[in-house]
């Protein structure tokens, strides 16, 4: 991906140098002409074609945003409401992500997520222990949402 | 234009402020420090970034000035709250802090077996 950006960069240089002009507009159409082309030579490049991976990333940070008012607001229920009857816990959820920052981020979103809270990763980085604050509803609804998670990450990824 | 402005910023510094009183009686209320650290690390982190949004549109409709110093402090606590929330969260569980009495399931015990096991 990086090695893509970059080469799209030196196409955008390129560009200026042609057309005799420095400036930040010609720079700009040199980059979205070199885009092009490098979409046409996408089956030349180890990896896909950078921009999906762009918008991955991009739909990844909204996810975040949309998991914070979300949790929020079921903090703001839970401590508003007059009975306290809660049911805390600590579960375990086993990860197929592998490389170090996929799990940070895995943790960062599920910390993040109404009702759950990252305790410890396991020594071999497969499993997650999480404490949620409602035992009963979590565990079909939050493996669901993991999922959802673990597959936006991955689109990242792969 | 400049109204409706107005409106959305005093609204987010309310919403803001709100959200950290909410975060204090959480951490009033709630049982034990894993439930706390619920309330604090979620409440508190939209509470800030609200107070902070609200600021940075302030100056910028007011004074024509983009800040992106808050912008950044904005993606700095988004960041790191959640880290934060973790690392207490683990230091008391290894430190030996016991979780609330009604607390249904601790599947961490569990793992205290797997090392030893790895060591014979």
């Amino acid at each position: 991906m990086a090695f893509q950006i970059l080469l799209n960069v030196f196409l955008g240089f390129l560009w200026m140098f042609f057309t005799l002009t420095y400036e930040p507009v010609a720079f700009l159409k040199g980059y979205l002409f070199g885009m092009v082309i490098l979409f046409t030579f996408r089956r030349f490049f180890g990896s896909r074609f950078y921009l999906g991976r762009v918008i991955a990333i991009i739909s990844l940070g909204l996810l975040f945003i949309k998991e914070l008012i979300l949790s929020n607001i079921s903090v703001l229920k839970l401590v508003l409401k007059p009975k306290l009857d809660i049911k805390p816990g600590i579960f375990a959820l086993p990860t197929v992500l592998e490389k170090d920052w996929e799990i940070t981020i895995l943790a960062n979103l599920i910390t993040l997520t109404p009702g759950t809270l990252v305790v410890d990763v396991s020594d071999d980085n497969k499993i997650l222990y999480i404490h949620t604050i409602d035992m009963d509803d979590a565990q079909e609804a939050i493996d669901s949402i993991k999922n959802t998670f673990e597959k936006a990450i991955m689109e990242v990824s792969r | 234009m400049i109204e409706i402005f107005k409106i959305i910023i005093v609204a987010l510094i309310l919403i803001g402020a709100f959200l950290s009183l909410v975060a204090a009686f959480g951490v009033l209320r709630l049982p034990d420090v894993y439930t706390r650290n619920h309330a604090a690390s979620k409440a508190a982190t939209l509470g800030v970034l609200a107070v902070l949004l609200g600021t940075f549109l302030y100056f910028y409709m007011e004074e024509g000035q983009v800040n992106s110093r808050v912008i950044l402090g904005i993606v700095f606590i988004f960041v790191t709250s959640p880290v934060a929330g973790h690392l207490i969260s683990r230091a008391a569980y290894n430190s030996g802090v016991k979780l609330w009495d009604k607390s249904v399931q601790d599947d961490l015990k569990l793992k205290e077996i797997a090392p030893s096991k790895k060591r014979q």
